[in-house]
């Protein structure tokens, strides 16, 4: 028998989220004024979920590291937020968007939680809206939509390319509102070091001002974690650099199940490599992929000469040309889901035909697009036998009002110009599918620990969909956390305040200042930078794209004699007392130091290849689907909670078996 | 390329500053500017001196965390980008480049570089949000359609990343292309109407109590502001405050 108790409400999966706001307990308005909570990360979902539980009346202390809550790292997704809305009649559903949803994350997310947040993303849509965030519209007024990959519908709204942007803009709004009222007491430039519990359930934390350095000790009825995901494990990675797993992993060690940290989203369409300076990696919008096409040369002899700059990309015709994702995926070709197309990538670059010096790239090509807008526009305008330069003028008029930003962002990095030549890319580390394990009411194993967003791992199983990200963060964040935690806060309208001068608060502060002391006066000799990169270098070798059983033992080997070594030689310099960058990211390369062998171990355990995880042992061995990834739910149709236990090589697993009554577990076919 | 930084270099707000002068070897040209400093930080840590403090998080131009001032421009020596997008190839071997933290009354500084920019923080509270609470049965998304015109313009008004780069340019540190960026968002749309006067209001009064200057229509701020937010958004937000005083 599991200690796993996921909570899901009995009943038809359309009818459980319904049934279960109507039955639970609910905290009346007055006893809300004595009850705080903790939200840690003001992302999309923290930052929501602050304003949201500060409305409902209770008191709410949020925690950033940045200068501001509207820099947390969900401002930089560019491409949209998908919603069962079917404004474009094309047949989407909320059985759809589920559907998609746990299909797209390869059968390994939780369903009843799939629905709820199918069921609810149309509220987000029209919660945003009146709250001012400027979708982009077509010209009736009414929103737009665009297609993404995996999908058969056009469900995304966008913003430009600006869309998560503009809806943590949206949050940051209501969370200003609540903080003039003093609902919201907003504490920038803070970082949390580590949770408090008492009795057993989360009372609070301990964190650092980042500018004095002083350790404080905050208290409340609950916590919850917003931090956002791990990929910095990878040191690159599109994550944002100060993005970090100290959160997460901070009450993962005190009792929080860890689940599927194998589950990794390596995004297509990034900015290659370009040397080892680089200190991270840029995304290129998915929405990219509903015009560009990708290919690389057939022929080898092209290849080189590409590469040696004796040929340009432009000089090849149609059939010198290898369309390898339309080739192998007739139905769904440059739109499939992001894990196939990262590794077709990857496959292609393994075979010798990446194209620059790295060998590290593939072509993302808009002539194609451009050509056929152009036409288009020339029909419009009633241009009779328009030259070539004429069509290619129009045509890139259209492409720019669509992805402008885009391809200026691409020409400031690589500095070339993206109408004129196809754009070079390659996967990089984007998003993490894994995270804290919660229940249903995105509890974690420490009772009153909540965890949102990213952070936690319920939603999006092995594999996430394009603009989904989004969707998952605001659901939870404004219309799932502010219900169910209110159910645990009513058994605490007697409790009072929380305070701070016990013993456990005592204990976990001296962890942390032991932790502190040891970095500032450790006489190491490397900087924290040479353990993250050397670090990166293992996870992305041998725990990235593609991972094998030889490869993912020898990573968990690597690891732990890197974290020794960190442990010894490690040099921080500057004073505790201070605003000391250097001293934060020791703090979180240790947590990624040990995270990371977890994540080797989770990988190891999991001999099957589902969504991101892609175990070289698990491939289809003949037939049409002969090379692509095999599937074992006899097996592994479970979700992997990880118990602390010490070194992260003991961690114990715990399975949550994955039922599916609502849909059929099939091959994931894109063909 | 090799090349000699003039930094900023303070302790803390109650210590006095001065710029310092580095060396720094062996520059790609294809490195951003914060990966040279990255390179010139794994230096002085190496030498067992403190690294130069100074924000930066996305690191691809859209948190608006970074915020240097350099060799006299905000942002650097190109236009439409942060510092984090500003590439080395924009310099020369040889060059001396001096690095100094947004200049500003209402912005001082913390540490070496990194200025506390939280009073952008008080007059987003003053006023720029529209009271609506979490319910889930607000009115459907598209029960008010909007021009495309109005949305889109709205869109390029909300594109503000609050870096601040129109503050540290400005020789009055005005903050008014900061402000009518947001004010402008809302006064575009429909949904912003019912509170337009007291925003506007409430929005200007705290920009004046933060000790930002006044705009005196010289567009400094138009040119270094990596979003192209444009100064008709100034002209707006007083057109605003106008008719919210006439009634």
């Amino acid at each position: 028998m599991s200690v796993l108790n996921s909570k899901v409400p009995k009943g038809p999966i359309k009818d459980k989220w319904t049934t279960y706001k109507d039955k639970i307990n609910l905290v009346n308005p007055a006893n809300k004024r004595h009850i705080d909570i903790i939200v840690v990360g003001t992302g999309l979902a923290g930052g929501s979920a602050a304003a949201t539980l500060a409305e409902l009346g209770y008191n709410v202390k949020a925690f950033c590291y940045q200068d501001s809550p509207r820099r947390a790292h969900s401002i930089a997704a560019q491409g949209g937020i998908n919603a069962a809305k079917n404004y474009q009649g094309d047949g989407d559903s909320t059985y759809r968007l589920f559907y998609d949803t746990v299909k797209g994350g390869d059968y390994r997310s939780r369903e009843a939680n799939v629905y709820r947040l199918a069921e609810v993303s149309t509220n987000i849509i029209d919660q945003c809206v009146a709250q001012g965030v400027p979708f982009a519209r077509d010209y009736g007024g009414l929103l737009d939509n665009r297609s993404f990959g995996g999908v058969l519908v056009s469900r995304t709204f966008y913003a430009k390319g600006q869309t998560g942007q503009q809806l943590l803009l949206g949050a940051y709004s209501a969370m200003n509102r609540q903080i003039a009222r003093g609902k919201i007491q907003m504490y920038n430039r803070h970082e949390m070091l580590d949770v408090v519990k008492v009795d057993g359930k989360a009372r609070g934390i301990i964190a650092r001002d980042l500018i004095t350095g002083k350790i404080e000790r905050h208290s409340a009825h609950a916590v919850v974690i917003a931090s956002g995901g791990y990929g910095n494990v990878y040191f690159l990675s599109t994550n944002a650099m100060g993005s970090n797993a100290t959160a997460a992993w901070k009450i993962h060690k005190k009792g929080a199940f860890f689940a599927n940290p194998c589950y990794t989203q390596i995004h297509p369409t990034c900015i290659p490599r370009s040397g080892d300076y680089q200190s991270k990696l840029t995304l290129m919008s998915e929405s990219l992929r509903n015009d560009g096409r990708i290919w690389v040369p057939k022929n080898m002899d092209d290849v080189m000469a590409i590469r040696e700059g004796r040929k340009k990309p432009t000089d090849l015709s149609e059939d010198e040309r290898d369309y390898y994702l339309e080739r192998r995926y007739p139905a769904f070709g440059n739109l499939v889901p992001r894990d196939v197309a990262s590794r077709a990538a990857k496959e292609r670059c393994d075979a010798g035909y990446g194209v620059n010096a790295t060998g590290e790239a593939v072509y993302l090509d808009f002539a194609a697009a451009i050509e056929r807008y152009g036409k288009e526009q020339a029909k419009i305008h009633h241009i009779e036998n328009p030259s070539k330069a004429k069509i290619t003028e129009l045509g890139e008029a259209i492409v720019e009002a669509k992805y402008g930003n885009l391809f200026q962002m691409y020409e400031k990095i690589v500095d070339q110009n993206p109408y004129k030549t196809p754009m070079m890319i390659y996967p990089a580390v984007h998003y993490t599918m894994g995270g804290v394990w919660v229940d249903y009411n995105l509890m974690t194993t420490i009772p009153g620990c909540y965890c949102i967003g990213e952070a936690n791992f319920s939603d999006h199983g092995a594999n996430r969909l394009g603009a989904s990200a989004l969707m998952q963060g605001l659901a939870d964040g404004y219309f799932v956390l502010p219900y169910t935690i209110g159910d645990y806060l009513s058994d605490d309208i007697r409790t009072g305040p929380i305070p701070t001068d016990t013993k456990e608060f005592d204990d976990v502060e001296k962890e942390v200042n032991d932790r502190i002391n040891f970095f500032m006066n450790n006489k190491g000799t490397k900087s924290v930078d040479y353990f993250h990169k050397k670090l990166g270098k293992i996870m992305w070798d041998k725990v990235g794209m593609s991972r094998n059983a030889t490869g993912l033992k020898e990573a968990m080997v690597e690891i732990k004699a890197i974290r020794e070594e960190f442990w010894k030689e490690v040099k921080v310099p500057g004073g505790a007392n201070e605003m000391n960058p250097e001293l934060e990211k020791a703090g979180r390369v240790a947590d990624f130091l040990e995270l990371g062998e977890l994540f080797a171990k989770d990988a190891l355990t999991r001999e099957e290849s589902c969504g991101g995880h892609f175990r070289e042992e698990s491939a289809e061995e003949d037939g049409p689907q002969k090379g692509e990834a095999k599937r074992n739910d006899k097996d592994f149709a479970f979700v992997s909670a990880w118990e602390y236990k010490g070194e992260p090589a003991d961690a114990v697993l715990h399975k949550e078996e994955l039922e599916f009554k609502d849909i059929e577990l099939k091959q994931r076919s894109y063909k | 390329m090799n090349l000699t930084l003039k930094i900023w270099r303070q302790k803390d707000s109650n210590t006095k500053g001065q710029m310092v002068d580095y060396k720094v070897t062996d520059i790609s040209e294809h490195m951003s500017f914060l990966e040279m400093m990255d390179v010139l930080n794994e230096q002085l840590v190496n030498s067992g001196e403190e690294p130069v403090a100074f924000d930066h998080d996305c690191r691809e131009g859209i948190c608006g965390m970074c915020s240097m001032y350099i060799n006299g421009e905000a942002h650097g020596p190109d236009r439409g980008i942060t510092t984090c997008q500003l590439h080395m190839r924009m310099f020369k071997d040889g060059d001396t480049i001096t690095i100094e933290p947004w200049r500003a009354k209402a912005f001082p500084v913390i540490k070496d570089l990194v200025v506390d920019r939280t009073a952008f923080e008080r007059i987003q509270q003053a006023g720029g949000y529209i009271s609506v609470n979490t319910s889930g049965n607000t009115q459907d998304a598209n029960a008010i359609p909007i021009s495309k015109h109005a949305a889109d313009e709205a869109m390029d008004a909300a594109a503000c990343i609050g870096c601040g780069a129109c503050v540290a340019t400005c020789k009055n540190s005005s903050a008014m292309l900061f402000v009518g960026a947001k004010v402008s968002q809302y006064a575009l749309l429909p949904q912003g109407q019912i509170e337009a006067a007291d925003r506007v209001r409430n929005m200007v009064e705290q920009m004046d109590a933060e000790g930002f200057g006044n705009c005196t229509n010289t567009g400094a701020c138009e040119v270094e502001c990596p979003k192209g937010i444009s100064l008709d958004t100034i002209a707006r937000m007083n057109r605003e405050l106008m008719k919210a005083n006439l009634k």
